[in-house]
């Protein structure tokens, strides 16, 4: 058995014989020609390329049915490429001036308008080399007579290579390929974007080892982590064949459910949305069908760095977020940084009693040039999409006017650079202590929604620390106390017209999804994975029995 | 000579497909020689690769001066092009 791992580019579990496809770019030999030749040399690339615009715009018809207009786009670009004055120009001194054969000619002038993209600053263009080397290639395969249309397969294979073509991946038969698995690429190459429009799994740098000789053996891949093992044991063959029937579960389940509104056959709608914690969970978001993130935990950024991050590089992460999520709403968390979560650079001094100590929102009243740099960069992405921004760990009415001030002095000061930003932001706050829930009623009236974070809420309310193994009995996640809790957050928010959510644990306890129903709870914002059988709940849901609930809560509560 | 400048707005600044068909605008006229210029490098419009080469991003201000016969209706055109896709 051999492991290997790589990144994963394209989720999704393949078990099946791993073949290498064998690169075809084939030494190009220089030979001399006489002059006479020259000309007959200069008509071949003028055919060549013909045919070879001719050819991408059949593979662009093949691309468009297939991935649609984004993926398709490439060919296009290709064929733009081939009409290059200075592309041409070069092929064409090359035959003359060195007498030299076309292919050669065009291995050249491939090779240097290459290396012109990949020594270019930006990563977009540096990636462009591989559409010249790709489009020289074509002409080369031509030039050459070589068969330019794809090998087929007779069985299904995991498809291994040093790296892919986009060309060469779209003409694949997506019937007979199971998983790519590459040596090289990256995560924004063509191969890896089609391979994920596709819904084939792929995992890329997955290093030298991954070699030739392994060709025939059996694999197995997980798109998701990026694992690839050659020659699993029975125990490993095993798993992979669990997670695949669970994916495939899972796909079905998504089929089903895919656009489909979380909505009970009486006519509740709540929208269901995804918690995340970095953008590389923005695949398993999308994969997942999320209607929206529910909550961002903007904490990576600050606990993966040596220093508070800069505007612009939060900026470049939330911008990737919201335009990632197209214009479906993304709610970003501040900073919640302090008690178990810890970064040197913020020099907290050591606390009793670190979870009531200087955390979260509490931080960023005391450091505002922190806070202010985090909502500039939030601002600023908020022009790419919708965004929301929330605040952590309120308990009082003064901390969220505090904060309002705060963000009114960060738009002026972004008006007055002439940087723009969204006009109709949202901002929320957590529900997360007892004190929130008491005052909501103030609270709701500051903000446009709520967010019941139920894991701290349960851990301040019961007065129980939820790392503590021995106190397990004592944290009672359904505790009436919590319950009637989150009712009162819900009446106060929906009393001044303001919608509400929950972002903790608790949102995917589907013993629990009734009895937020019944408690008028908006949105359930839960991991990725957790989405679809949720929505999958509420749509089961048949007899409204929301009177019934809120009567028994009343009853515990009050009779 | 006609001139003009013109600030990128398209967050991607001028990509593969955007200053292809920037190319394919530039060609139709053939009377004329047009140029676009950022930071004093200079490109052909004509010419994608290029252009592209020039690597412009989002914010950036960049020049373009078209001469020869059909200059006037070109710069009417190319501005036009840059204002509705750029």
């Amino acid at each position: 058995m051999m492991k290997f791992s790589g990144i994963g580019a394209s989720s999704g579990i393949a078990i099946g014989t791993l073949h290498f496809y064998k690169s075809e770019t084939q030494a190009v030999i220089r030979s001399r020609i006489e002059e006479e030749d020259v000309q007959t040399e200069l008509a071949r690339v003028e055919t060549a390329r013909a045919a070879a615009i001719d050819e991408l715009s059949g593979l662009y018809e093949t691309a468009l049915k297939q991935v649609g207009e984004q993926g398709a786009m490439l060919f296009e670009i290709h064929q733009m490429m081939l009409e290059d004055e200075d592309y041409c120009e070069s092929i064409e001194s090359i035959i003359t001036n060195q007498r030299v054969n076309a292919e050669y000619a065009v291995a050249v002038t491939g090779d240097n308008f290459s290396g012109m993209f990949a020594g270019m600053e930006d990563s977009y263009m540096q990636a462009r080399a591989s559409d010249v080397k790709d489009i020289s290639e074509r002409l080369i395969k031509i030039l050459s007579g070589r068969d330019t249309s794809a090998r087929q397969f007779d069985e299904p294979v995991i498809l291994a290579a040093i790296d892919l073509a986009p060309s060469e991946t779209v003409q694949l038969d997506k019937e007979k390929i199971l998983a790519f698995v590459t040596v090289e690429g990256s995560n924004n190459s063509h191969t890896a974007i089609l391979a994920r429009t596709m819904g084939i799994p792929a995992i890329i740098k997955l290093g030298n080892e991954l070699s030739q000789e392994l060709d025939g053996k059996l694999a197995g891949v997980d798109g998701t982590t990026g694992e690839l093992v050659v020659d699993p044991d029975s125990e490993t063959l095993q798993k992979f064949q669990a997670k695949q029937e669970e994916n495939i579960r899972k796909k079905q389940l998504l089929e089903q459910l895919k656009g489909m509104p979380a909505e009970t056959s009486y006519g509740q709608r709540v929208l269901t949305y995804a918690n995340i914690g970095s953008t590389a969970d923005l695949g398993a978001v999308l994969l997942n069908d999320a209607e929206g993130i529910g909550l961002f935990r903007t904490e990576f950024l600050y606990l993966e760095s040596d220093h508070y991050p800069t505007e612009s590089e939060q900026f470049n992460v939330y911008r990737k977020v919201v335009e990632s999520m197209t214009g479906k709403r993304v709610i970003f968390r501040t900073l919640d940084i302090g008690a178990d979560k810890q970064a040197a650079y913020f020099q907290l001094l050591p606390e009793e009693n670190p979870a009531m100590g200087l955390r979260a929102i509490r931080i960023c009243l005391t450091r505002e040039h922190v806070f202010k740099e985090q909502l500039r960069a939030l601002l600023r992405a908020s022009y790419y999409g919708k965004l929301a921004i929330m605040f952590p760990m309120i308990t009082s009415l003064w901390e969220i006017r505090e904060i309002k001030r705060i963000l009114t002095e960060t738009k002026q000061e972004l008006r007055e650079a002439e940087v723009p930003f969204s006009q109709d932001i949202e901002i929320g706050v957590m529900i997360e202590t007892p004190a929130a829930v008491m005052v909501s009623n103030q609270l709701a009236k500051e903000v446009d929604f709520f967010s019941v974070g139920t894991n701290d809420l349960t851990q301040y309310l019961l007065a129980v620390d939820r790392q503590n193994q021995n106190l397990a009995r004592f944290y009672d996640p359904y505790h009436p106390a919590l319950l009637e809790m989150i009712r009162i957050a819900s009446n106060n928010a929906h009393k001044h017209g303001k919608w509400i959510g929950i972002c903790g644990e608790l949102a995917a306890d589907l013993a629990m999804t009734e009895i937020f129903l019944a408690f008028g709870i908006d949105e359930l914002s839960v991991a990725p994975a957790a989405i679809l059988p949720l929505r999958e709940k509420i749509r089961s849901l048949q007899t409204d029995s929301r009177d019934a609930i809120l009567q028994e809560q009343e009853a515990y509560m009050h009779e | 000579m006609e001139q003009f400048t013109y600030v990128i707005k398209d967050k991607d600044g001028i990509h593969a497909r955007p200053a292809g068909l920037l190319v394919k605008q530039a060609k139709q006229y053939e009377n004329s020689k047009i140029t676009l210029t950022k930071d004093g490098d200079s490109a052909d419009l004509k010419k994608l690769f290029a252009l592209m080469k020039l690597g412009i991003k989002q914010g950036e201000e960049v020049t373009v001066t078209i001469e020869g016969g059909d200059e006037r209706q070109a710069a009417a055109v190319m501005l036009d092009f840059l204002q509705n896709n750029l």
